[in-house]
């Protein structure tokens, strides 16, 4: 029996201890926000917080979430949109928006660790992160602008 | 076609969307005699021809709801369309509601690919608007006893300035559905200058729950008591599977059962490939499942294809005569003169859509009807896929239409969607079919592979006198129809067939080239690699010249005039677009190329060492593009895109927002083409599998930075969504000529050294 929380909630996992956090939170809980792209932490897509730290939900396995509190998309801006997706509506930044609760996800991430990131910071941060549909200047823009708000 | 707009608020078309007394209006491209009929009671064989494209209702609470009936990938068709219609309605956006069409004949041409949504659908979606408007401001003067000319629109209200009176929309509708539908000679639009929202643009009608995960996607469809399967497909296109282990799959906890899914008839068209699918409790339990399976498989003849064989077979089918597709002047002549030849070959690898969101479905089946929820491109073929499968009627079949997480052409084949109604009928709950990024990569319909073979004779000013060119693919014909081995004239009018330079002696011709693997629509299509060539020609000649290439492409392209393409290739279809509304106007195309230039400072800015500009430019879905790519190249070979200005001539926008990311996008999709799109074969099965052996463009390979310059123009509106994509590739490896000196012949990048 594996104990974590998700999005605050307490929650009891007794399924198979191999299967990776996505697919727990997607098939098991409906929390459909986070997105299957890879299932090999190539794309990003997936990305959750673990601890307030980016994860790739895809390749992070039930076994190894004992006691950690895991936040999804659905849990950011529950109360008000988030700075970091007022900015992603501000700068009009999905196309298909398949990827983009794993960007945000992530951007998220990287502010808390870097609140003031310059290009190269955001490129290293984002690198993990595809967007097929290619809207990365506006990935970048949105970024700064949320940097510069929480300054 | 005449747009016909009937009332059918009695109708019940769109019961449970609009309380009942509402205003309905549907407007549609058919003849009147079909609306007489209930919605769902159709199964006329003449009802398949019925063209209703698009509805609007208003309620009595002044809430308008306006059917999307294209589908939403990103390029906001979705909420462009509607925005047409809410404009010439003067309604207010804010109350405005979207609701996604099932797929229907009714609506027209659903198949959203070929970048046509707004140039089909804006006239349709504007009269909607009017013709509402109009009924509207009638319901008002008719209840204020005043002549109707004295009444006007304002925002979401019907005014009579003179006696200082108002109604609402919402309390207007039910006076309005009692009136007759005006004819279409009766509608007077909006002025230019009282547009709200066309030409301004509007970010996504579902940008804040895209933000918030609350998004519809095909992938987080649901049903009470689904299920969900994973498919084992024959690697080899039109294998079989001899056997397999039918016990050991359910030894995976969440492992229900397996199920056969039987192998297509050729042609494949849209029908599953077959194979053998795995039933789960969950999408983990089912992959894991899958790799119990230990199928065996009869690969059949295709398991010889071997993708480097094959571009040998397709280079040196290049360099041999082929089908002329256009012909102009004598170009045997020209070069029989002799002087200077100049031949070029290029290549063009496979590629593979690899959109965010992989293919998958949720359908089921019950009472021996299909409903199924779907990221589709085209779910009228969803509708008839199905029913072609399972023995039933196309009515019998309701398809929602999901978001899409990306689409790029792949979804408009519905093979996923079907396998996920045979498998609910076989299992008898409903079934969500998720492809793992492995099998959307291994299993496309993929982009044809392509040799280009190119000829020229110059004169002594360096200039073309004759210009051949012949390309090579498996032609997408080949999916519909067995043995088809040349590109029809859709697909040789896409960039091939038009070329718009001004050159006396033109031909244009195709080889012959089997197709060993699904051959399908991928955005942008065949201008990809014939612009590829086109335009890394011109380029390869100016340096020949030793001139500068942009003002070699703009005497390639010659004086400002209209090219009468059909004269010298009669099959040209021009995107199935009259040439009196969208002619192949050269005076666009200089512009874009001098908008481009300009933007990038071309010939006024001193270039680094490793640095260099490429511009390209090329006229596909009836848009004018120019692109100049400005590329570093380090000592280690590795490229760097500082900047991209591209310029757009698309005929009149409406909405420039969303029209620039769609360029700002193209220039990524182009830079991942050039950098590492190549799916190859060996055996017949494709060896690339996720994006470690199929990358795409991540963010610090991307261009760093893509500036759009988009034409005023009031031309009938043309495409957005792919147009960027074709000029990218020969601009960037024109750049890298620039450079570096090298020349790059071959895609993709990751195939070259360009170290120093």
């Amino acid at each position: 029996m594996i104990q974590l929380k998700v999005n605050g909630v307490e929650r009891l996992f007794d399924g198979d201890p191999n299967m990776p956090l996505l697919w727990y939170l997607r098939d098991v809980l409906g929390l459909t926000g986070t997105k299957y792209g890879c299932g090999m932490a190539l794309c990003g897509a997936c990305t959750v917080h673990q601890d307030g730290e980016a994860v790739r939900s895809c390749v992070t396995r039930m076994n190894a979430l004992k006691g950690t509190a895991i936040t999804t998309i659905e849990a950011i801006g529950k109360n008000g949109l988030h700075p970091v997706q007022q900015k992603w509506v501000e700068f009009n930044v999905p196309q298909c928006g398949f990827c983009q609760a794993g960007q945000i996800m992530q951007a998220i991430a990287l502010l808390k660790t870097n609140p003031k990131p310059n290009d190269q910071d955001i490129d290293d941060g984002m690198a993990g992160n595809i967007c097929r549909c290619g809207t990365y200047q506006r990935i970048r823009a949105a970024i700064k602008a949320a940097a510069g708000e929480s300054a | 076609m005449s747009n016909m707009i009937a009332n059918v608020s009695r109708r019940g078309f769109l019961k449970g969307v609009v309380s009942a007394g509402a205003l309905v209006l549907s407007v549609r491209l058919v003849p009147d005699f079909v609306w007489g009929e209930e919605t769902g009671s159709g199964t006329d064989a003449d009802r398949a021809v019925l063209h209703p494209t698009a509805f609007v209702g208003i309620d009595s609470d002044g809430t308008i709801y306006i059917i999307a009936h294209r589908s939403e990938m990103g390029t906001t068709s979705r909420t462009s369309l509607p925005l047409v219609l809410a404009d010439e309605l003067d309604a207010d956006w804010k109350r405005v509601k979207i609701e996604q069409a099932i797929g229907d004949a009714r609506y027209g041409n659903q198949d959203t690919d070929g970048s046509h949504s707004i140039r089909d659908f804006y006239p349709v979606m504007r009269e909607a608007g009017a013709t509402a408007r109009l009924m509207l401001t009638r319901a008002a003067a008719a209840q204020w006893g005043v002549p109707a000319s004295e009444c006007e629109s304002d925002l979401h209200v019907i005014v009579h300035r003179a006696s200082n009176r108002r109604a609402g929309y919402g309390e207007l509708a039910a006076a309005a559905a009692k009136l007759p539908v005006p004819k279409k000679e009766e509608l007077q639009f909006k002025p230019k200058s009282a547009w709200r929202y066309v030409g301004k643009g509007a970010s996504s009608y579902d940008i804040v729950d895209i933000c918030t995960g609350k998004a519809g996607y095909g992938m987080d469809a649901h049903r009470d008591g689904m299920v969900y399967a994973s498919v084992e497909h024959p690697p080899v296109l039109g294998g079989k599977v001899k056997s397999y282990d039918e016990k050991g799959p359910l030894l995976v906890a969440g492992v229900k059962q397996t199920i056969p899914i039987k192998p297509f008839t050729p042609p494949h068209v849209f029908q599953p490939l077959g194979g053998v699918a795995v039933i789960a409790d969950s999408t983990w339990a089912a992959f894991k499942g899958r790799k119990k399976l230990n199928v065996v498989w009869d690969n059949g003849p295709n398991q010889s294809y071997d993708s480097d064989q094959y571009k040998k077979y397709l280079q040196e089918t290049a360099r041999k005569p082929g089908k002329v597709a256009r012909n102009l002047g004598d170009v045997d002549a020209a070069f029989a003169k002799g002087g200077k030849i100049v031949e070029a070959d290029y290549y063009v690898p496979h590629l593979a859509h690899a959109s965010m969101e992989t293919p998958v479905a949720l359908a089921e089946f019950k009472d021996g009807k299909v409903t199924a929820w779907a990221p589709t491109q085209d779910p009228q073929a969803v509708q008839e896929t199905i029913a072609k499968e399972l023995g039933i009627s196309k009515e019998d079949v309701i398809c929602h239409v999901t978001l899409l997480g990306g689409g790029f052409g792949r979804k408009s084949k519905p093979d996923y969607v079907a396998e996920a109604a045979i498998l609910s009928k076989a299992v008898g709950r409903p079934v969500q079919v998720v492809w793992s990024r492995e099998d959307d990569i291994q299993f496309g319909y993929y982009h044809a592979v392509a040799a280009m073979y190119m000829k020229a004779a110059v004169d002594e000013k360096g200039k073309p006198t004759a210009w051949l060119q012949r390309s090579v693919f498996p032609p997408i014909g080949s999916t519909f129809a067995l043995n088809t081995q040349y590109g029809d004239a859709g697909e040789l009018g896409l960039g091939w067939t038009d070329l718009p330079f001004d050159i006396p002696n033109h031909r244009a011709e195709n080889g012959p080239a089997e197709n060993h693997v699904r051959i399908g629509w991928f955005r942008s299509v065949a201008n990809i690699y014939h612009a590829f060539a086109e335009q890394s020609f011109a380029d390869e000649l100016a340096h020949l010249a030793g001139q500068d290439p942009l003002q070699y492409l703009l005497d390639l392209i010659g004086p400002a005039r209209i090219v009468d393409v059909k004269a010298s290739a009669p099959e040209y279809p021009n995107q199935g677009a009259s040439t009196t509304d969208y002619p192949l106007d050269t005076a666009r195309l200089r512009r874009v190329v001098e908008i481009a230039a300009e933007n990038a400072g071309w010939g006024k800015r001193k270039m680094g060492k490793g640095t260099g500009l490429g511009i390209a430019a090329h006229r596909s879905f009836l848009t004018y593009v120019a692109t100049v790519v400005e590329v570093e190249v380090n000592d280690q070979g590795e490229v760097k895109i500082p900047r991209v200005e591209t310029a757009v001539d698309a005929g009149f926008i409406v909405n420039p927002e969303s029209t620039r990311a769609q360029f700002e996008g193209a220039a990524v999709f182009g830079t991942s083409i050039v950098r590492s799109g190549e799916i190859t074969a060996k055996g017949g099965a494709i060896e690339q599998s996720n994006f470690d052996t199929y990358p795409v463009a991540h963010m610090n390979e991307a261009p760093y930075h893509t500036n759009v310059h988009i034409v005023d123009s009031s031309a009938p509106p043309a495409g957005v969504g792919e147009p960027g994509v074709p000029p990218f590739a020969p601009a960037m490896c024109n750049a890298i000529f620039a450079a570096t000196g090298k020349r790059i012949r071959e895609l993709p990048l990751s195939k070259v050294n360009l170290k120093a």
